[in-house]
């Protein structure tokens, strides 16, 4: 079963849907009490504020339960915003993050590309990782933010994308990771890298 | 790098994608959901919805035509038409809509496109700007003015600082229609949009007077519009959008191909 978080993001449905029509079963969690031991898997989505969603997080105790199940061992993915709280800080509000992979998340400031940065756009595969199975390289997927990831180690940089400069569009490790594009909107890679989230490690 | 992107609008009256003759006597071509879904096979890289219903009766009827859409429908997509409040935005978007589209009510309130981004993101406010050429008396046009209800109201206001205006206050995009190239069929306004992309730091995406394929590289290579809205041209069967997108690839417009 794979948990979403919901904490009021904008995107939650369409992840949500996306999930279900691949045939996972899904379970809302608003709080550390909705927690079940079927949830192998956790979503973060995210479109908006960094601030005020890691407000909603800290306030509604999900900072700590994410905290919790991750040193559980639970695999996290996180989703546009939610893939950049996976980080230390933002500063986008100057806020405090989830702090599961090193580094911080810049705005974008290359003055000659319009911002956000929006529409579709290609990964550049960095690492081999199991969520870029039958995906072909330097594929499209579609992107909305102002905001992007630098991790501090190169380690956790899975995917990269260019917009004046290159930054890290697919982040993380074997566990926790997270993706700056938007899969859910993303067409059949979209739909495919979400099943290679969910299924991994239940075969 | 971004790729340019190929937006098909489909109108929509009540519940059914329709087109229009002549801005009259709409016949219906298909479901929304269904439409959106062919075009989205076909390649589209993002669909924008018109919801020319006037009575605002149908909001239940819109509402779930939107819950179907965002069902069948994986890619980004926008919906215009009779949005007025903050609320409006958010029965859209929790229907399903990516983004939402606002015309008249920006220009009678430019606050509302505030209000919005402060809540919901930049992302999913988009402005929608009608536009229309002043000429001087050699005929030249010297500058473009603002139009609302769906043209037919002039504003005074000048395209660019009301543009800039609204990317200030919270727009994330703009779709500007050339009312008098719209429906035309002999290209889009290239000087238009080629000034509003360089005046406004928010994506510019090309609407009205598209009838040939070349019109759409040409407001990509000469206008650099961000993306292009493509209507009667595939609405009608001349073009597919894998039609347009080879295309446009072949004179080195970065699209996606699927």
């Amino acid at each position: 079963m794979i948990g979403i978080i919901d904490y009021g993001a904008g995107n939650l449905h369409s992840v949500l849907k996306a999930i279900k029509q691949l045939g996972y079963e899904t379970k809302l969690i608003t709080k550390a009490s909705d927690h079940t031991d079927e949830i192998t898997k956790l979503i973060l989505p995210g479109v908006g504020n960094a601030k005020v969603a890691m407000d909603v997080l800290d306030r509604s105790g999900l900072s700590d339960y994410l905290k919790e199940r991750v040193s559980d061992g639970i695999p996290l993915l996180g989703i546009c915003l939610g893939m950049q709280l996976l980080l230390e800080k933002s500063e986008e509000g100057n806020v405090d993050c989830l702090g599961f992979l090193k580094g911080s998340v810049p705005e974008f400031t290359d003055e000659s590309e319009k911002i956000p940065h929006m529409g579709w756009n290609q990964v550049t595969d960095v690492q081999n990782h199991f969520l870029f199975e039958n995906i072909p390289e330097e594929t499209d997927f579609y992107f909305v933010h102002s905001y992007f990831a630098m991790p501090e180690n190169r380690e956790d940089i899975l995917g990269e994308t260019n917009y004046g400069i290159n930054f890290a569009s697919v982040i993380g490790n074997s566990q926790v990771m997270g993706v700056q594009f938007h899969p859910e909107k993303s067409g059949k890679y979209g739909i495919q890298l979400l099943d290679n989230y969910c299924k991994q490690g239940d075969k | 790098m971004l790729r340019k992107r190929i937006v098909p609008a489909i109108d929509v009256l009540n519940d059914q994608a329709v087109k229009y003759i002549q801005f009259r006597n709409p016949t219906i071509i298909g479901d929304p959901a269904e439409l959106g879904k062919k075009y989205t096979e076909d390649g589209a890289d993002e669909l924008i919805y018109l919801d020319t219903t006037a009575s605002l009766k149908n909001q239940d009827v819109k509402l779930e035509w939107i819950q179907r859409v965002a069902e069948q429908v994986n890619i980004p997509f926008s919906v215009i038409g009779g949005v007025r409040t903050v609320d409006d935005f958010k029965n859209l978007l929790r229907a399903g809509a990516d983004k939402v589209g606002v015309n008249s009510a920006a220009v009678m309130r430019p606050e509302l496109l505030k209000e919005a981004a402060d809540i919901y993101g930049k992302q999913c406010v988009v402005l929608g700007l009608d536009a229309m050429p002043i000429y001087n008396d050699d005929q030249e046009i010297i500058r473009w003015e603002v139009y609302t209800h769906s043209g037919h109201e002039k504003t005074g206001m000048d395209v660019v600082e009301w543009a800039q205006q609204a990317a200030d206050l919270g727009a994330g995009e703009i779709i500007c229609t050339s009312i008098h190239k719209d429906g035309m069929k002999n290209g889009y306004d290239v000087a238009l949009i080629k000034l509003l992309s360089e005046k406004v730091n928010i994506p510019i995406i090309a609407s009205g007077g598209a009838g040939k394929i070349e019109h759409i590289e040409e407001v990509f290579s000469d206008g650099k519009a961000d993306a292009a809205l493509v209507a009667s041209m595939i609405h009608y069967g001349d073009y597919t959008i894998g039609e347009i997108k080879s295309y446009l690839h072949s004179k080195n417009v970065n699209v996606r191909l699927t």
